[in-house]
């Protein structure tokens, strides 16, 4: 079928010398290739534009006051807004601490609400429900909310720090880390 | 088989590639013909078509700057918001922050070099006298198109936001005031004028309609970002389809008639 060479492989077949001259043999050759370089540069270039140097977000180490604006039962929203967490002082397992909850829902990620006649976070897209201490006792959600790293900071007040998580299904909120007990 | 006749005989090349391999005369006919890039030139040329003295390329290269614009463009959209408070830092930020962000400077380079390129392109035209008929009322699509390049330059030129873009577009707008008809400065504005009562007002003329307020702001900023990125290069994209079908319907490219 094919025409053989005296020697070597069928003529058809490419090898390192045809592809080099159907590459750079000839003007059209030399065209496309050019073309096909000037697009991968693009490729890169505009893949390394879209990933932003800068951005505009929160830190992920702030202080959210003194241990004493906390009384027992107290859940503050006022750092949902901006940081997408909620300070609690409440119970887990006859414990009493304090403790940073994200406000996302362990469902697909909505943000909970805070209903404070029920005393509970509610998830407004599929209607779970979390008991202040984070458990999940209704609604689609698989867990209970995640809790951020706390601790006490050289000036008294409490900083939480939302590069660590701990999740209870895990057993990572008996870490000292998770809570403060006050 | 050799790989390449299998791929070639594979149902899914098939189905994106009508015709056989461009092996003779008749299939690279269908190959120029059947394919969406390659049909927008002749399937066969007269060997003067290509000569630079003929045409100086300024056409072409003016096309080509459009679509520099246009892929340079869409990717500062990425980063620009058309708002006083963001416009001028999203600008500075793509000038320092961002990598890359000399996309900004094609985009301006680009859009200076296609004014040239497209006044260059009509003097050639004009040298040659390829206005004549049949081709007039491609020069007249020419025309348009050229003043297409020139609005897209000034609407563009408010966007960065700092004081040379304000006070240039509000000297630029304030021309819309001396329109005839509908410019409230302007001849024959008086015409429109219903039980004593004029119609064409400063908050009803041409300007007003232009910036969508009485003074350069947050208004016309937005208006301008909608004309230069979305408005003015759809109907100039729709024109230049036109006028380059009608180079091929009439008569070709740079031949005499």
């Amino acid at each position: 079928m094919f025409k053989r060479k005296r020697h070597g492989r069928p003529a058809t077949a490419a090898n390192r010398r045809s592809v080099l001259r159907a590459m750079f043999g000839s003007a059209i050759g030399l065209g496309f290739t050019a073309m096909g370089a000037a697009g991968a540069l693009w490729a890169a270039v505009a893949g390394r534009y879209m990933l932003p140097n800068v951005v505009v977000q929160p830190p992920s180490r702030f202080k959210v006051g003194f241990p004493r604006d906390y009384p027992p039962g107290c859940v503050e929203t006022k750092y949902k807004e901006r940081f997408g967490v909620w300070i609690v002082h409440g119970v887990y397992r006859g414990r009493r601490q304090v403790y940073a909850l994200r406000t996302a829902c362990t469902h697909l990620g909505c943000i909970t609400l805070w209903q404070e006649n029920e005393r509970q976070f509610k998830c407004p897209c599929h209607g779970s429900g979390f008991h202040p201490d984070g458990i999940n006792f209704e609604g689609p959600a698989p867990r209970p909310l995640e809790r951020y790293a706390v601790r006490l900071a050289d000036d008294g007040q409490l900083e939480v720090d939302t590069g660590r998580l701990f999740q209870e299904e895990l057993g990572q909120w008996d870490d000292p880390a998770s809570f403060m007990v006050l | 088989m050799a790989l390449r006749d299998k791929i070639r005989a594979s149902q899914l090349w098939k189905s994106v590639f009508r015709h056989p391999a461009p092996v003779d005369r008749r299939n690279r006919v269908a190959v120029m013909l059947g394919n969406l890039v390659l049909h927008l030139h002749p399937v066969a040329l007269p060997a003067h078509a290509v000569r630079l003295q003929f045409t100086w390329c300024m056409g072409g290269i003016t096309f080509f700057l459009f679509l520099v614009e246009v892929v340079t463009g869409a990717l500062l959209m990425f980063y620009y918001r058309p708002t006083v408070e963001w416009a001028y830092n999203d600008m500075l930020a793509l000038r320092g922050a961002v990598s890359f962000g000399v996309l900004r400077e094609l985009h301006r380079w680009g859009a200076h070099a296609m004014v040239i390129t497209v006044w260059l392109h009509m003097l050639r035209v004009f040298l040659t006298g390829s206005y004549k008929p049949p081709r007039e009322f491609n020069w007249v699509i020419g025309v348009t198109l050229l003043v297409l390049t020139l609005l897209l330059s000034f609407t563009g030129y408010l966007l960065p936001w700092d004081q040379l873009s304000v006070w240039a577009v509000t000297v630029g707008s304030n021309m819309a005031q001396s329109v005839p008809l509908v410019g409230h400065q302007g001849p024959l504005h008086q015409v429109l004028t219903i039980d004593g009562a004029e119609m064409i007002t400063p908050s009803s003329d041409a300007r007003y309609a232009l910036l969508g307020a009485r003074s350069v702001g947050e208004e016309a900023l937005n208006r301008f970002y909608v004309l230069h990125c979305v408005a003015i290069p759809l109907v100039a994209g729709f024109l230049m389809a036109l006028h380059f079908w009608r180079i091929r319907k009439d008569g070709g490219i740079s031949g005499p008639l």
